[in-house]
C-alpha cells in the first residue's frame, strides 16, 4: 500500500524536453554566487546536511541545482521553495566541489524576485528599510526604555539610506500588481 | 572594579544593527558592561543603519551597498567594527572581502554610495564581540576576571550559522565542524558546557519570512534535545537566535503542544554574572522565558 516508488510515480510530473531552457544555467552562473554551478556532480552532501530539508521536503538543494542545470526555469523560479533556504552555509562549507550553494540559492532568490516570486514579507521589509533604514524603527518610548536601562538614546530612523534601495524599489513597484504569494 | 584594568589599544565602532536596540536590550546592556570591565573601547556611531543582510535574498547588490555604507562610516572615523549580531557580522565581513577582492564591484558600489555623497575604499576589519573576547582579550584574562564562578550550572552553546560561517571570510578562527570557542568561554565562567548532537544546527529564524511552520520545526528540534538533557540554559551570541529561542519559545511550545522552559542567555550575560555583575545590569529580568531558575540554582550552589 505504502510503496514509496508508487507514490513518487503518482506524484511525478512529466517535463517535456521542449519546455527546458538551456540558458537558465548560464543566467544563474552570471549572478554573483552562481558561478560554480556546473561543478556540481550531484553527490547530495548538501541535501544530507540541510536543516530545512529535514523538516520540509519541498526544499532539496541537490534537486534544485539539478533542475537549474536541466533548464527547468518555470519549476525553479516560479515556485516558492527557493525561499526556504535558511542561508546557514552548512552545504557551502561541506560541498566537495566548492559550489557556493548558499550564495547560489541567494542568486536564485534574486532571480525569482525579479519575476515577482517572493514571500509577502519581502516588499514590507524593503519598504521599511527604504523609509527608515532599520527593520525596527525606535520611537520615543523605546528611547525612554533605553535610557532607563542605562543605554544611549538612538536616532529613531535612518531615512537617508533610501536612495540605496532605488533599484529594488523599482523592481518591486513593477511587480506590485502581479505579485505571487505563497 | 579597580582602576588598573588594562585598556586595549584598538577602538571599535559598535555596530548594533536593527534587532538589538529594539528587541535585545539585555544583550546590549551585558556587552557594554563587559566591555567597560575588560577595557574594550566601543564607540557609538549614530549613523549606522541596517547591515543589508535582510535584503540579500531580494537583491544582492542593494544589500551590498547598504553594508558598504556602514563600512564607509567606520572607515571615515578610522575605526574597526565590532558587531553583536552574527548576521550583521557576516553581511559586513563578506562585503568587506568581496569589495577588496573585486575592484569592479567596489566601483559599482561607489557609484551607488555617491547618491549619499559617500565613498568607500576598504577594507574595514569587522569582528564579532565574542571573537574579540576570544582573540584579543583571551581566555586567561577572562578567567582572571571571574569572581563568582557559575559552578553547577549546565549550559549548552548555540553557535548559530553566521558566527563562524562562511569560514573563508572569517579566516577559520574556529573550526566550523568542531567549534569550541563558545564552549571554552562557558567553561571559563565556571559553568559546565554540555555537549549535544544538534549543537551546530541553525535556529531556523531566517526561514520565518518564507515559512513559519518550517522555521518553528527547526527551532523545536534543538529545544527537544536540550530538554532531554536537562540543561539549565541555552547560550547564544546572536539576537536572531535569541529571539527565535527566547521570544518564540512559547509559540513553539504551543504549536507542538510541548513545554521546554529553557532559559536563553547571551554569552555576555553568562560572563557578566561570573564576573560578579548585578542581574539588573545584565538585563536578566527581561527575558521571555524566565531566567529565575538559573539565578536560584546559582544562589543555592553558593549557599551549600
Amino acid at each position: 500500500m505504502n510503496d514509496p516508488l508508487q507514490e513518487a510515480r503518482e506524484g511525478a510530473k512529466t517535463v517535456e524536453e521542449s519546455s527546458l531552457d538551456p540558458t537558465l544555467a548560464d543566467e544563474v552562473a552570471q549572478e554573483p554566487g552562481g558561478e560554480g554551478i556546473r561543478e556540481c556532480f550531484a553527490c547530495g552532501t548538501c541535501s544530507a546536511g540541510c536543516p530545512v530539508r529535514r523538516f520540509n521536503e519541498r526544499f532539496n538543494p541537490r534537486r534544485i541545482i539539478r533542475m537549474v542545470l536541466l533548464g527547468m526555469r518555470e519549476e525553479v523560479l516560479g515556485e516558492p521553495f527557493v525561499w526556504l533556504c535558511a542561508t546557514c552555509f552548512t552545504c557551502q562549507e561541506r560541498c566537495p566541489q566548492g559550489v557556493r550553494i548558499s550564495d547560489l540559492m541567494r542568486a536564485l532568490k534574486n532571480l525569482a524576485l525579479r519575476r515577482g516570486n517572493m514571500p509577502e514579507g519581502i516588499p514590507i521589509q524593503a519598504r521599511l528599510l527604504a523609509e527608515k533604514g532599520t527593520l525596527y524603527p525606535l520611537d520615543e518610548f523605546d528611547n525612554k526604555k533605553r535610557v532607563k536601562a542605562g543605554l544611549p538614546a538612538l536616532p529613531e530612523a535612518h531615512g537617508e539610506v533610501g536612495p540605496l534601495l532605488r533599484e529594488l524599489e523599482e523592481i518591486l513597484s513593477q511587480k506590485e500588481s502581479g505579485s505571487k504569494s505563497d | 572594579m579597580g582602576g588598573e584594568e588594562k585598556e586595549m589599544d584598538r577602538s571599535y565602532a559598535l555596530f548594533l544593527g536593527c534587532t538589538i536596540p529594539a528587541r535585545a536590550r539585555n544583550y546590549e546592556m551585558s556587552v557594554r558592561a563587559l566591555a567597560r570591565h575588560l577595557g574594550i573601547k566601543l564607540v557609538d556611531v549614530e549613523e549606522f543603519s541596517c547591515c543589508g543582510f535582510p535584503l540579500a535574498s531580494a537583491d544582492h547588490k542593494v544589500a551590498q551597498s547598504l553594508a558598504a555604507r556602514n563600512l564607509s562610516l567606520a572607515e571615515q572615523k578610522g575605526l574597526d567594527i565590532c558587531t553583536l549580531c552574527s548576521s550583521c557580522t557576516s553581511s559586513l565581513t563578506e562585503t568587506s572581502h568581496e569589495l577588496e577582492a573585486h575592484p569592479e564591484e567596489l566601483k559599482e558600489v561607489n557609484k551607488r554610495l555617491a547618491r549619499l555623497q559617500q565613498a568607500y575604499k576598504g577594507p574595514v576589519r569587522v569582528r564579532h564581540f565574542v571573537r574579540i573576547l576570544w582573540e584579543e582579550v583571551g581566555l586567561e584574562r577572562i578567567r582572571e576576571a571571574v569572581k563568582t564562578p557559575l559552578q553547577g550550572l549546565r549550559l549548552a552553546a548555540h553557535y548559530g550559522c553566521h558566527f563562524l560561517k562562511p569560514s573563508e571570510v572569517y579566516g577559520g578562527f574556529d573550526p566550523v565542524e568542531d567549534p569550541r570557542v563558545l564552549d571554552e568561554l562557558i567553561r571559563a565562567s565556571g559553568a559546565e558546557a554540555v555537549d549535544y548532537a544538534r549543537k551546530k544546527q541553525c535556529c531556523g529564524g531566517s526561514v520565518l519570512v518564507a515559512d513559519e511552520n518550517t522555521a518553528l520545526a527547526i527551532g523545536r528540534d534543538k529545544l527537544v534535545e536540550l530538554k532531554e538533557l536537562q540543561v539549565d540554559g541555552l547560550v547564544v551570541v546572536c539576537p536572531f537566535c535569541g529571539v527565535m529561542f527566547d521570544s518564540q519559545q512559547k509559540k513553539i511550545e504551543k504549536s507542538f503542544e510541548e513545554t521546554y522552559e529553557i532559559p536563553v542567555l547571551y554569552l555576555t550575560q553568562v560572563l557578566g554574572l561570573a564576573m560578579g555583575m548585578e542581574e539588573k545590569d545584565l538585563g536578566l529580568s527581561t527575558h521571555a522565558v524566565k531566567t529565575r531558575p538559573v539565578m536560584e540554582k546559582l544562589k543555592s550552589a553558593v549557599a551549600s
